[in-house]
C-alpha cells in the first residue's frame, strides 16, 4: 500500500507528519512512501533529505490519492474532499470536539484514525502523540517565559550583589506540565506544582519540584485525566491559585480536560495583584485557556505589566524535533496496524488501541469508542486488606531479665555438675564464640562468599584431630584417620586456593 | 613439646582470627587469607613434630604404629591436597555454592569420622584394661557425631540441588516437622544411654543416631527451596564450625575448639543476615517448604499490560543516560551473562555514563555470590553497592536494568501487606525513570509471587536469554561508537 505525507495545509503550521528518518521507517514495514514536495521545508526536513533516505518526493495530487494518508492536523473540508474512497487517513482529529468532521469523513467512505485518541495505556505510550507533543511544549513554554521575563532564573551570589532564583508555580502535573517543571527547575528556578490528581504529587516531586497541596477530598483519576471538581473544591482551590501566582514569578498553566473547554484556574484580579514583570504562559489557550486575561495565539501584557502569552503553537516552535515525535508515534502505529510487516494496513476491532483511535471505519461513524478504563491509580476494590498481625504485647524488659537469669542458674547448675576438666575448653569455646561474632560482624559485604570459603579452609583444622589419631595402635582407627586427613586436607588447600584466586579478582576500577 | 605445640596453636588461633578480621575491607582481605594460610601451616607442622616426637619417646614401646600413622598422614595428605588444589583451580565462579557445600560435606563426614575414633579408642582401651568411660566425655563424641553427620547430608543435598543434580523443589512430606522432631526426640534418648554406657556396648546408641542425623541432615536441607539456599549454604557453614569445635571438646584440643566457634559463629552471622534480607525468621526458612505452600498470593489479578522493549532501543536509552544501575539476580549466573554485562559495563563507562550495580543480599545462590561472579567478569569492586547503599539513589537514576532478579526487585514486599513476601527488603528500582527488566517470559520468581514491577509504567520488558540480548546490545553499542567516529 502507499502512505502519502501531504505538506500541512494550516498556515503557519510548522510541522510534517513524517520525517526522512521515520518515512524510511515507514518504508521498512513494507509501505511504499510518498511525501509532497516541501512538505519539510519548515521542519529542517528540505526534499533532498527525503529522496536522499530512499522516499519519492511527489505533487500534491499523487499524495492525496495514496491508500493511506498521514499528515498532522485535522484534514480540512477541501483536503477530505481529495481523498479516495475506501482511504486511510491518520492525523489529529479531536473527535470529541469536531462532531461535524466526524459526519464529513464518514459520508467520504474513508476510515479515519485519530493520533490524539489513542488510550493513555503503557502499551500504547509509544504511540501517544499528545504525550510527545506535550512534552516539547511544556519545554518550549518555559523557554518563551524566561524570554519574556527580565531576569534570571537561577539565584546567584555575585560581586554585584544577590540573585534570587526565580519562583514557577505549574499548574496541572500532567506529560506538559512535568516538562516545563523539568525544564524550570534545571534552569535553576524554585518550582511548586499544583495537580487535582492527588496520585501525581510523587512524579512532581521526583522532577524536583514541590507538590502545592489543598486540604480538600480529592479524587483518585481512573482514566488518567483530570476530572472537572465540585463548587466546594473549586472554592478552596481557587484560593490556592490565587496565593501561589501572587507568590510567583512565572506562572504555567496546562490544565485540560478532555473534551470540554479549559478550566479557568487564574482570574483577572489574581493577574493584576502579580508583580510587574511576572510572566503567564497558558498552554490551555487553544481550548479556551485557564486565565482570564490570555488571547489565543497572542502576547498580553497587561496594565500592571504582567506578560500573558496564549500561544498554541508551541510544539510547532521546536518543528524538527516535535515532527520527529510525531513521525515516531506514527512509525509506532503502523508497527501495531501492519502486524505482518507486509505493506498491508489492517484493523483489529478487538484491539483496545486500534478501536479507541477509529473514528470511523469505510464511511461508518464508530465514535465514540467503549471507554477504556486504565489507572495508573491503584484498583481499590481488588486491594488485599492488610492481614492484622496478633499486636504482639512490647516484650517486657523484666521478662527477658529474668530469662537471662534463669539460664544464668542453669548453666551455673549444669556447670557445677561438670568434671573440672571440661571448664577451661568450655571458657576457650565461649570467648570465641564471642570473638568470632565481633570479628565476621565487621565482614564487607561484598566478601561473604571469600568468607565462607575461608572458613572452609580453616574448618579443615578439624585435620589436626585425625593426624593426632592416626599413630593410634589400632588398624581401624588408622583407616578412619586416614580418610578423615584426605577429606580435611582437600578443604584447606581447596578452601586457601580458591579464596585467594577469588580475592585477586577483585579489582578496583 | 607439648608445651611448644600448645604455644603453636595459640599462635595459629590468633591467626585465624586476624585472617577473618582481615576479610573485613578489600584492600586487607589478601593480606588475611595469607594470615589464614600461616596460622593452618604453622599448626600443622606443629601437629606432625608432635607425632614425629613419639618415635623418640621412651614410654611408646612399639614404634611400628607411629610409622604407618606418619605414612598414612603423608599418603592422606598429598591426596587430599592434589584433590583440593584442583577443584580450586577448576572451579567455575558459577559453581563456587557447589563446592562451598561440597567442602562443609567433606567437614561434616571428617567430624563423623573423628568421632567414631575416639569412641573406638575408649571402647578399646576399656576392654582391654578395663578404663571406665567419661560421661561427659561421651557426650562430647555424641553431640560431635550428630552434628557432623547432619551437616554431612545435609550439604550432600545442598550440593545436589546447586549442581542441579536433584530437583530444587523443596521435598514436602506429611507430617514432616513431626519427624524431625521425633529425630531430636530419639536421638536425646540415645544419648543418655550412650553416656551411661562403657566400652563397646555404646556402638549401637552411636550407630542408631548417626543414621538418623544422616536422614534428618538429608530431609531437612531437601526440604529447603533452591531459593533459600543462601540461607541453607551459611547454615551448614555455621554447622560445620560447630562439628569441628565438637571435636575439639571431644579431643581436648583448644585450637579446634577456637576455630570451630569462629566458623561456626561466622555461619550463623550469616544466616542471619540473609534471613533478615528476606524478613524471614531462621525457624521458618529451615522448616522449609517455601512457595510451595499454595502461598501464590489470591486470585488472578488483573496488573494491566506490560510494554516490550528491544535490544537495539535499549543501547540507545543507555547510551544517552547519565546514571545507570543493574541489578543482577540468580538468573543472570544461570544465563552466563555476567562477561557481556561487564563488557556493555565498561562501554558505558567509557562513554562517562554512571554505571554501577545493586546487589540484593540473597541474590544468587550463595551469600556475595554476585559480587565473585561480576569480579570474575572483571566488574571493579567499588561501582558493586549493597541495597543499603543504593536504594536512596534509584530516583536520581535514569535507567535500570533488571537482569535474572525477580522477587528482589518486587515492589508488592513494600506495598501488598497480604503479599507473601510482604515486609521483604527490596531493591526500590521502579523509582528510577527507566526500568528495563530482562526475562525469558512472564512466568513468576522463586517465591511464585507475581511482580507487579513488570505492569509498572515506567518498566518495559526484554524478552529473550539474558546473555544473548546483553550481546546486542553490545554491538549496538559498538556500532553506535563506529558511527560517531
Amino acid at each position: 500500500m502507499r502512505i502519502g505525507i501531504p505538506r500541512e495545509s494550516r498556515p503557519g503550521e510548522t510541522l510534517v507528519a513524517a520525517t526522512a528518518k521515520t518515512a524510511s521507517q515507514l518504508a521498512a514495514l513494507g509501505y511504499d512512501v510518498v511525501v509532497e514536495q516541501g512538505a519539510g521545508e519548515a521542519a529542517d526536513q528540505p526534499d533532498v533529505a527525503f529522496t536522499s533516505a530512499g522516499v519519492k518526493v511527489v505533487p500534491a495530487d499523487e499524495v492525496w490519492s495514496s491508500d493511506v494518508v498521514v499528515k498532522v492536523n485535522a484534514p480540512t473540508d477541501d483536503e477530505v474532499g481529495r481523498l479516495r474512497r475506501g482511504a486511510t487517513v491518520i492525523s489529529l482529529m479531536a473527535p470529541a470536539r469536531s462532531p461535524e468532521l466526524v459526519e464529513r469523513l464518514a459520508a467520504a467512505g474513508v476510515t479515519a484514525l485519530a493520533m490524539d485518541a489513542v488510550p493513555r495505556i503503557s502499551r500504547a505510550q509509544s504511540m501517544d502523540v499528545l504525550s510527545s507533543m506535550a512534552n516539547v511544549a511544556g519545554y518550549r513554554g518555559v523557554i518563551e517565559a524566561a524570554h519574556e521575563f527580565g531576569r534570571l532564573f537561577t539565584g546567584q551570589v555575585t560581586a554585584a550583589g544577590k540573585v534570587p532564583p526565580a519562583r514557577v508555580f505549574v499548574v496541572g502535573a500532567g506529560v506538559a506540565g512535568l516538562a516545563a517543571i523539568g525544564a524550570a527547575g534545571s534552569l535553576g528556578a524554585i518550582v511548586r506544582a499544583f495537580d487535582v490528581r492527588p496520585e501525581v504529587a510523587e512524579q512532581v516531586e521526583s522532577m524536583g519540584a514541590e507538590f502545592v497541596t489543598v486540604d480538600m477530598e480529592q479524587e483518585v483519576s481512573s482514566d488518567g485525566y483530570a476530572k472537572e471538581m465540585t463548587a466546594e473544591q473549586e472554592a478552596a482551590t481557587a484560593a490556592m491559585y490565587d496565593e501561589e501566582a501572587r507568590a510567583a514569578d512565572i506562572v504555567i498553566t496546562t490544565a485540560l480536560i478532555p473534551g470540554r473547554p479549559a478550566p479557568l484556574l487564574v482570574t483577572a484580579e489574581t493577574v493584576a495583584a502579580m508583580r510587574p514583570g511576572s510572566v503567564v504562559v497558558d498552554m490551555a489557550a487553544a481550548n479556551g485557556g485557564n486565565v482570564a486575561a490570555t488571547v489565543k495565539d497572542e502576547k498580553v501584557v497587561t496594565a500592571n505589566g504582567v506578560t500573558v502569552l496564549g500561544y498554541t503553537d508551541l510544539a510547532g516552535r521546536l518543528a524538527a524535533q516535535t515532527s520527529q515525535l510525531y513521525g515516531t508515534n506514527v512509525v509506532n502505529l503502523l508497527k501495531l496496524l501492519t502486524p505482518a510487516k507486509d505493506g498491508v494496513l489492517t484493523l483489529d476491532m478487538d484491539d483496545v488501541v486500534q478501536r479507541g483511535i477509529t473514528v470511523t471505519r469505510d464511511g461508518a461513524t464508530m465514535w465514540p469508542p467503549p471507554p477504556v478504563q486504565v489507572s495508573a491509580a491503584p484498583a481499590e476494590a481488588t486491594q488485599v486488606l492488610p492481614v492484622e498481625k496478633e499486636p504482639s504485647a512490647p516484650p517486657d524488659p523484666r521478662r527477658r531479665l529474668y530469662a537471662a537469669g534463669l539460664a544464668a542458674v542453669v548453666f551455673l547448675a549444669l556447670a557445677t555438675l561438670a568434671p573440672p576438666s571440661f571448664l577451661p575448653s568450655l571458657t576457650v569455646f565461649v570467648l570465641a564464640v564471642v570473638i568470632g561474632f565481633y570479628v565476621i560482624g565487621n565482614v564487607h559485604h561484598a566478601l561473604h562468599t571469600p568468607l565462607m570459603s575461608v572458613t572452609n579452609a580453616i574448618s579443615g583444622i578439624i585435620v589436626v584431630g585425625a593426624i593426632l589419631q592416626a599413630p593410634i595402635d589400632n588398624v581401624a582407627v588408622q583407616v578412619i584417620a586416614g580418610v578423615a586427613i584426605l577429606l580435611a586436607s582437600i578443604n584447606v588447600f581447596g578452601g586457601f586456593l580458591v579464596t585467594r584466586r577469588m580475592l585477586n579478582m577483585f579489582q578496583k576500577g | 613439646m607439648v608445651s611448644f605445640v600448645a604455644g603453636a596453636y595459640i599462635l595459629s588461633a590468633l591467626l585465624f582470627i586476624l585472617a577473618l578480621a582481615g576479610l573485613s575491607k578489600h584492600e586487607t582481605a589478601r593480606r588475611g587469607n595469607a594470615f589464614g594460610m600461616a596460622g593452618m601451616g604453622l599448626a600443622l607442622v606443629a601437629t606432625l613434630l608432635l607425632v614425629l616426637d613419639y618415635l623418640t619417646d621412651d614410654l611408646v614401646v612399639d614404634k611400628t604404629p607411629v610409622v604407618v600413622g606418619l605414612v598414612i598422614i603423608l599418603v592422606a595428605g598429598t591426596v587430599g591436597a592434589s584433590i583440593g588444589i584442583r577443584l580450586a583451580r577448576g572451579v567455575e565462579m558459577t559453581g563456587m555454592p557447589e563446592l562451598i557445600a561440597m567442602m562443609h560435606s567433606f567437614v561434616g563426614l571428617a567430624a563423623v569420622l573423628v568421632g567414631y575414633n575416639t569412641f573406638i579408642e575408649v571402647a578399646a582401651a576399656h576392654s582391654e584394661v578395663g578404663l571406665g568411660s567419661d560421661a561427659v566425655h561421651n557426650a562430647e563424641v555424641f553431640l560431635g557425631v550428630f552434628i557432623g553427620a547432619v551437616t554431612f547430608t545435609g550439604s550432600v543435598v545442598a550440593n545436589l540441588k546447586l549442581s542441579a543434580r536433584m530437583k530444587s523443589a523443596p521435598l514436602v512430606l506429611p507430617g514432616r516437622h513431626l519427624l524431625n522432631l521425633a529425630i531430636l526426640v530419639v536421638s536425646a534418648v540415645l544419648m543418655v544411654w550412650f553416656m551411661l554406657s562403657d566400652g563397646w556396648v555404646g556402638m549401637a546408641p552411636l550407630a542408631v543416631m548417626t543414621v538418623l542425623a544422616l536422614v534428618l541432615g538429608f530431609h531437612l536441607v531437601a526440604a529447603i527451596g533452591g531459593g533459600d539456599m543462601p540461607v541453607v549454604v551459611s547454615m551448614l557453614n555455621s554447622y560445620s564450625g560447630w562439628a569441628a569445635a565438637a571435636a575439639g571438646f571431644m579431643l581436648g584440643n583448644d585450637l579446634l575448639i577456637v576455630t570451630g566457634a569462629l566458623v561456626g559463629s561466622s555461619g550463623a552471622i550469616l544466616s542471619y543476615i540473609m534471613c533478615r534480607a528476606m524478613n524471614r525468621s531462621f525457624v521458618s526458612v529451615i522448616a522449609g517448604g517455601f512457595g510451595s505452600d499454595g502461598a501464590v498470593s489470591g486470585e488472578a489479578r488483573d496488573y494491566g499490560e506490560h510494554r516490550e522493549i528491544q535490544a537495539d532501543d535499549v543501547a540507545d536509552l543507555l547510551a544517552h543516560a547519565s546514571s545507570v544501575v543493574i541489578t543482577p539476580g540468580y538468573g543472570m549466573a544461570v544465563a552466563q551473562a555476567q562477561y557481556p554485562v561487564a563488557e556493555m559495563t565498561k562501554k558505558l563507562r567509557e562513554r562517562g555514563v554512571d554505571v554501577r550495580f545493586g546487589i540484593h543480599p540473597v541474590a544468587g545462590r550463595l551469600p556475595g555470590h554476585m559480587n565473585v561472579l561480576l569480579a570474575e567478569a572483571k566488574v571493579p569492586y567499588d561501582i558493586v553497592l549493597e541495597m543499603d547503599e543504593i536504594n536512596d539513589d534509584f530516583p536520581d537514576t535514569d535507567v535500570v536494568l533488571v537482569i535474572g532478579a525477580n522477587d528482589t526487585v518486587n515492589p508488592a514486599a513494600l506495598e501488598e501487606p497480604g503479599s507473601p513476601i510482604a515486609g521483604m527488603p527490596v531493591l526500590e528500582v521502579w523509582n528510577a525513570r527507566e526500568v528495563i527488566v530482562f526475562k525469558r517470559s512472564m512466568a513468576t520468581g522463586y517465591a511464585g509471587v507475581q511482580n507487579p514491577l513488570f505492569f509498572k509504567d515506567n518498566t518495559q520488558m526484554l524478552f529473550g536469554d539474558a546473555k544473548d540480548k546483553v550481546n546486542e546490545i553490545v554491538a549496538a553499542l559498538s556500532a553506535d561508537e563506529l558511527a560517531r567516529r
